[in-house]
């Protein structure tokens, strides 16, 4: 077992949002959020995406050595070695068997030929891939649609019969329906791509000849630690100071203003780069604390986390001192001082809980907004290391050949489905949190 | 008085979505030139009914009627567009809240001048020349001045004379009034009853009156129909129904109203001051300038000085703005005063500080007016009302705590399993008890009852007077009363103050004040009550 | 009023100072000088007199806060602080490091292209987000709300790299309409600037329209607009005199705030589309590791943004009567 950084935060993250939610669902007076949550369709199957992603992003977080070659590799990796080990030489249309481009080849009887060669492993298997490659696509296509869709069908049906007619379930048959056809798609999808994935390159390859299905897999969980661990910095600094400030009022509140408006007032693209510069320094005067490749490449993308988190505090903890302002004049406030409540236990009991609806809903919808700002980030250099996997480094290398021809449109077009999904599903879900959280929507 | 009808209703049920309707299967008619009113306690669906018939509900409402008819014309007939040429200007509608339903960045002549614009074909000088008739008309002083001003810089009555002046504009023939006059002072709200009754005279246009307030009804209606739950279970005219109301819920209503006679007329022998406050000062800084220096000082609470005798209560009465509210949140230290002294058995409360004062903090409690804000929705009832109990008496164990609890729910009639529940799951009246209970828990000598029923509708408003009045006998609890509803006041106080612009102005026992006023004000304040006309003749 | 004004500007300078400290310690303090000559010269095989000299040339060898060999008031002045960070008040940006150009003749000369692309972005976007929002409002509870708002959360989920990449791609290249990239001065600029100025627009409405959706409906459930129906006015009439009125006074001082920071540019467009204003500017010292341009670019978006609040702050008297500035 390797244990890198984020990995770690990525499981106490995910250690706290299991407390959460356990709370949640425990909470009687979470019911009637969490039921319109589980009533809304697109809500209910846009957080089964986001699940499915977190879930590969998750055992990409589990690391060790690998036995036959001394490199930090993921769960995932392992699971993907005939897609990772599997590399070209260089580009490769998706379900190609010769490389992109021509080369000089020699042939049997040592004349030189100026032609496409065949791929090491995509189509290796065929004997004259002109004629056979449609077919035989089809054909594995199939074996893994129903290698992987009799299981999964089985399996939902079984689920669903337990589970589907149970009365006083926070999930609504209907969206139930719809999530077990997601999960089911999801799987089978799955399913056929790796089947795929065994004999072709389905989505090519870049440059070096990496596949671009596992690169852009790989990707999730450079979005997902992104989104996640910056809202994990984040909150800390924008609830304890927004509430302070709109809960004590006087120079603490002129401080803590101070303090957000100066930062605000830096142009944040700025103040990442500056910062990012700042730690590439850093990494570069102590290089011997980095022992591997991987480890630099992971610390730097807690260093953008920190940065992004300390940068992007200051909008939420506006909201929450307003909010906590328009809270602290509210009459139960005002009972409890006059029962003579202690103050922190007023802050505590009456004005937390009643701002974390804001908190909630700002962390759901920063997150997609985080997962596109890497790509940004990433095309400017101040993102995360161009060694890590990322849709941004994805981007930024595929850009680079939007001069030629024909065009090498794989690497963009796998990194926007990837992103376009995981943001969508993300913005989707937002939405439903949203509406069953802000009080303004309800009724 | 048989007179035409102008509008005539019959079977309307409203709903919203699939719920139970909010209006069920109603009829009526409202006559050329009369008053008609419509009366109810809050959710009767009295001003659905009346934005239902133009159409001016939100979309995923459903209207259903047999028919609509003004004038004799089907408005369920009429297209969008030809509605559009109807309000406005064959029916105009005057709301509650005059400064939400004005238009915040119009000027108030815009506003006017929208209406003709939209139904005359009129130059320029005649809209502005009619504008200035039409607020002159509506009794808006300077209205030369006023025209060019926006909502905001006008006083409540006034911005209230603008809405009507829009809805006069279009000359319509009938002018629906929804409680019109609830958000204002009482003062003002006999003016601008006055005003709509000399333009109805002077016009002979329909009134249509929408209202909670019987007593303000009966000095306007001509017929009045009472609605409950979306029904109207009584229509007549108002001296019969006044008379011999024949629905036990007319009957209930009409009980349920203060009177102002039914003042407790029993003196006290010994004198036994609880609470003495003297020369008290609540003021608001000014701050001016490039450094926010302190030029000056709003004078919310100026110079007030009282005694409140143990077990009894004194009710401060005045208009919005006068600081009565002010004056109880500082007395509690909710707001820090100016100066002055504040005595409560023999202990300067206006001294204290820090942990002492949190200490005392259990003499004074306070109940709110508003019985939704005033509980936070997040607690369960049992830990709202036990809070106290725990911050005051940490030395009470969990048993005895969840024991008092219960035994408080009981004190102000609400079952014990309403301690496991949600203050949301609760009705007004119900929430009110609640906030009661919380006050009581921590055994004070005096609660400050904030317009504690004004929230409230008739029927729940005595019940919790009754409440009130129950525990002051039991537990000998003192009460600052504060409202604005003199009918309240003769029920339940001693004692009256009358407040006016941060002063008393006149203080006395219930009967000198209500009976006999010697200031002006109090006087002014008493002759604008609307009273119960229960020998309406016309 | 005027007081208002002078209290906000006297208000700019401990920000403007706290921003200056902020990047002071930043640049100087986290990183010393010499490590930034170590990253420019780069690492390896780099002897301690060319650190020194290169050093020297930019004015980096000065100690930080307080010159002890310099003679009384020069020792304050002889210092790092007070030449690198206090000049930036009265707007003396000096030298970049790496070519030792005048940053302050660069920021001048490459401003203009900036706000070219920036300005219209910004006035159609707005245009489009309000044309857009207004009609959902319109038809709301249809279907082609419903349709607005899937299609707003959709254009709202794509990476604006995505944009440029693909109008890039389509307009410029497949239907050759306009230059892939590239610049000119004078009105030659406008077929350069005109697919950047598309592609800003469009990628904005997903969030835009959405946005003032929200505030359009908010405002529709008022009070004064059921007045205003109550007085005959018809559903597009309420809208465009009534909601659209109070709804532009967030709208309007939103916009306000960003006004300054046009000059600014965006980054990814001018870099994609090869425009030479700051955006480009920027992201260029970022490559090449330029501290004094960065240091002098987040100095400048500090003071361009301080002006956007308070222009916003005047912008709300001018447009809301009910705000008063004391």
């Amino acid at each position: 077992m390797v244990v890198l950084w984020t990995d770690a935060l990525v499981f106490v993250l995910l250690f706290g949002m299991s407390v959460l939610s356990v709370y949640m669902l425990s909470n009687p007076r979470m019911r009637r959020p969490l039921r319109q949550i589980g009533a809304s369709k697109t809500g209910m199957v846009s957080l089964t995406v986001l699940l499915f992603f977190v879930a590969v992003g998750l055992l990409d977080s589990i690391h060790f050595h690998s036995k036959d070659s001394n490199e930090i590799v993921s769960v995932l990796d392992q699971w993907l070695s005939p897609i990772r080990l599997q590399g070209e030489k260089t580009y490769s249309a998706p379900f190609a068997a010769h490389l992109f481009g021509k080369e000089l080849m020699v042939l049997e009887d040592g004349s030189p030929v100026w032609a496409y060669p065949r791929l090491q492993y995509g189509g290796a298997h065929l004997d004259d891939p002109e004629s056979e490659l449609f077919y035989d696509v089809l054909m594995k296509a199939s074996i893994g649609f129903i290698k992987s869709a009799i299981p999964a069908a089985i399996v939902l049906v079984l689920l669903g019969k337990k589970f589907l007619h149970r009365k006083n379930a926070l999930i609504s048959q209907a969206s139930a329906k719809a999530v077990a056809w997601t999960v089911f798609w999801i799987v089978v999808l799955c399913g056929t791509l790796l089947e795929l994935s065994s004999y072709y390159h389905v989505l090519g390859t870049d440059k070096v000849g990496e596949d671009v299905l596992y690169q852009a897999t790989k990707s999730i969980r450079t979005g997902l630690v992104i989104g996640t661990l910056t809202t994990l910095i984040m909150l800390p600094l924008a609830i304890v100071f927004g509430i302070l400030a709109g809960f004590f009022r006087g120079w603490v509140d002129d401080t803590i203003q101070y303090l957000y408006t100066t930062l605000n007032s830096i142009p944040s693209v700025l103040l990442i780069a500056a910062s990012i510069l700042v730690v590439q320094i850093y990494m570069a005067k102590n290089e011997e604390q980095f022992t591997s490749l991987i480890v630099r490449a992971d610390m730097r993308l807690l260093f953008l986390c920190m940065i992004l988190g300390v940068t992007s505090w200051t909008g939420l903890c506006r909201m929450l001192r307003a909010e906590t302002l328009k809270l602290r004049e509210m009459e139960y406030v005002q009972a409890a001082s006059a029962l003579g409540v202690r103050r922190r236990i007023i802050l505590f009991r009456h004005i937390l809980p009643n701002v974390m609806h804001i908190v909630l809903i700002s962390v759901v919808l920063d997150f997609s907004s985080l997962v596109l700002a890497e790509a940004v980030l990433s095309y400017i250099n101040i993102g995360v290391d161009p060694t890590t996997h990322s849709w941004g480094n994805m981007i930024n290398g595929a850009r680079l050949e939007m001069a030629r021809e024909p065009l090498v449109w794989w690497s963009l077009t796998a990194s926007f489905l990837f992103m376009f999904t995981l943001v969508l599903a993300a913005n989707l879900f937002a939405d439903s949190v949203r509406d069953a959280f802000d009080p303004r929507r309800m009724g | 008085m048989n007179r035409s009808p102008v509008l005539e209703v019959k079977n309307l049920t409203v709903k919203f979505g699939v719920d139970n309707p909010v209006v069920d299967a109603i009829g009526f008619e409202v006559h050329a030139g009369e008053t008609f009113a419509i009366v109810g306690e809050s959710g009767s669906g009295k001003s659905i009914t009346a934005l239902s018939i133009l159409r001016l509900l939100p979309v995923n409402a459903s209207v259903v009627a047999d028919e609509i008819k003004l004038n004799g014309v089907d408005l369920l007939r009429k297209a969008e567009y030809e509605l559009c040429k109807i309000r406005g200007r064959r029916v105009a509608l005057i709301f509650q809240d005059p400064m939400s339903s004005l238009n915040p960045v119009m000027t108030v002549g815009e506003q006017i001048a929208e209406v003709l614009k939209l139904h005359f074909s009129m130059t320029r000088q005649v809209i502005r020349q009619r504008v200035i008739e039409l607020m002159k008309r509506v009794e808006i002083p300077e209205p030369e001045k006023r025209v060019g001003e926006y909502p905001h810089q006008l006083s409540g009555g006034q911005r209230q004379r603008v809405m009507i002046a829009i809805a006069l504009a279009g000359e319509p023939d009938l002018l629906i009034a929804d409680e019109p006059t609830t958000a204002l002072d009482v003062t003002i709200q006999a003016q601008i009853l006055a005003l709509l009754k000399a333009i109805q005279q002077k016009t002979g246009m329909s009134l249509w009156l929408i209202s909670h307030d019987l007593a303000l009804v009966s000095t306007m209606a001509d017929r009045i129909a009472v609605m409950q739950k979306g029904k109207i279970v009584e229509t007549g005219l108002s001296a019969s129904i006044f008379q011999n109301p024949t629905h036990p819920y007319t009957r209930k209503l009409l009980n349920a109203l203060p009177s102002m006679e039914s003042c407790l007329g029993h003196q006290r022998k010994q004198k036994s001051s609880l609470l003495k406050i003297d020369d008290f000062k609540v003021y608001y800084p000014i701050r001016k300038g490039i450094f926010k220096r302190v030029v000056g000082h709003v004078r919310a609470v100026d110079g007030v000085g009282f005694e409140i005798e143990r077990g009894k209560t004194l009710a401060l009465v005045g208009e919005s703005g006068c600081g009565k509210t002010t004056l109880g949140k500082a007395l509690l230290n909710l707001i820090p005063a100016y100066s002055g002294q504040v005595i409560m058995d023999g202990m300067a409360l206006h001294k204290l500080t820090g942990e002492t004062l949190r200490r005392k903090r259990a003499d004074i409690q306070i109940v709110f007016q508003d019985p939704f804000s005033s509980m936070n929705p997040r607690m369960l009832v049992s830990e709202i009302i036990d809070e106290g109990i725990r911050a005051l008496y940490p030395e009470v164990g969990t048993v005895e705590r969840q024991a008092r609890v219960v035994e408080l729910l009981e004190r102000v009639d609400l079952p014990p399993d309403s301690a496991h529940r949600y203050p949301h799951e609760f009705s007004g009246g119900q929430r009110q008890r609640i906030c009661i209970a919380r006050a009581l828990a921590v055994q004070p000598k005096m609660i400050v009852c904030d317009e504690p029923t004004s929230a409230l509708d008739v029927s729940v408003q005595s019940q919790i007077i009754e409440l009130l009045k129950d525990l002051q006998k039991e537990q000998g609890v003192s009460y600052l009363f504060i409202t604005h509803d003199l009918g309240v006041v003769a029920e339940i106080a001693d004692e009256v103050a009358v407040m006016y612009r941060g002063k008393i102005v006149e203080h006395g026992t219930v009967d000198q004040v209500l009976h006999h006023p010697k200031n002006a004000y109090t006087r002014d304040l008493l002759a604008a009550v609307p009273r119960l006309q229960t020998s309406v003749l016309r | 009023m005027i007081q208002y004004i002078i209290r906000r500007v006297l208000y700019a300078f401990p920000l403007l100072l706290g921003v200056n400290i902020l990047t002071f310690v930043l640049f100087f303090v986290v990183n010393s000088p010499d490590d930034m000559a170590r990253m420019q010269l780069g690492h390896k095989h780099v002897t301690e007199q060319a650190v020194e000299n290169w050093k020297r040339q930019r004015g980096y060898h000065l100690p930080l806060l307080w010159n002890a060999e310099a003679s009384r008031a020069s020792k304050v002045t002889e210092t790092i602080f007070f030449q690198k960070s206090v000049g930036l008040f009265w707007f003396d940006f000096g030298i970049s490091d790496s070519d030792r150009r005048n940053i302050g003749a660069d920021i001048k000369q490459r401003m203009w292209p900036s706000l070219a692309v920036a300005l219209p972005t910004l006035v159609l976007g707005l245009i489009t987000n309000i044309c857009v929002a207004l009609l959902m409002v319109l038809f709301r509870r249809s279907y082609l709300e419903f349709g607005g708002i899937v299609l707003c959360v959709v254009l709202m989920s794509v990476s604006s790299l995505f944009y440029i990449i693909g109008g890039q791609f389509f307009i410029g290249k497949l239907l050759r309409l306009v230059p892939i990239s590239g610049y000119d001065e004078s009105l030659q600029a406008l077929k350069f600037i005109a697919l950047p100025i598309a592609i800003g627009v469009l990628a904005g409405i997903g969030s835009g329209a959405r946005w003032y959706r929200t505030l359009f409906l908010e405002e529709v459930e008022k009070d004064y607009v059921r007045t205003a129906r109550a007085k005959g006015l018809s559903e597009t009439q309420v809208l465009f005199r009534h909601v659209l009125k109070n709804a532009m006074i967030p709208i309007l001082t939103g916009v306000v705030v960003v006004l300054p920071l046009l000059f600014m540019g965006s980054l990814i467009m001018e870099s994609f589309f090869s425009i030479p204003g700051l955006g480009s500017y920027t992201i260029d010292a970022i490559n090449s590791q330029d501290f004094a341009i960065v240091r002098s670019m987040v100095f400048l978006g500090s003071v361009l943004y301080i002006v956007g609040l308070l222009l916003t702050d005047i912008s709300y008297t001018l447009v809301d009567p009910r705000v008063r500035l004391s």
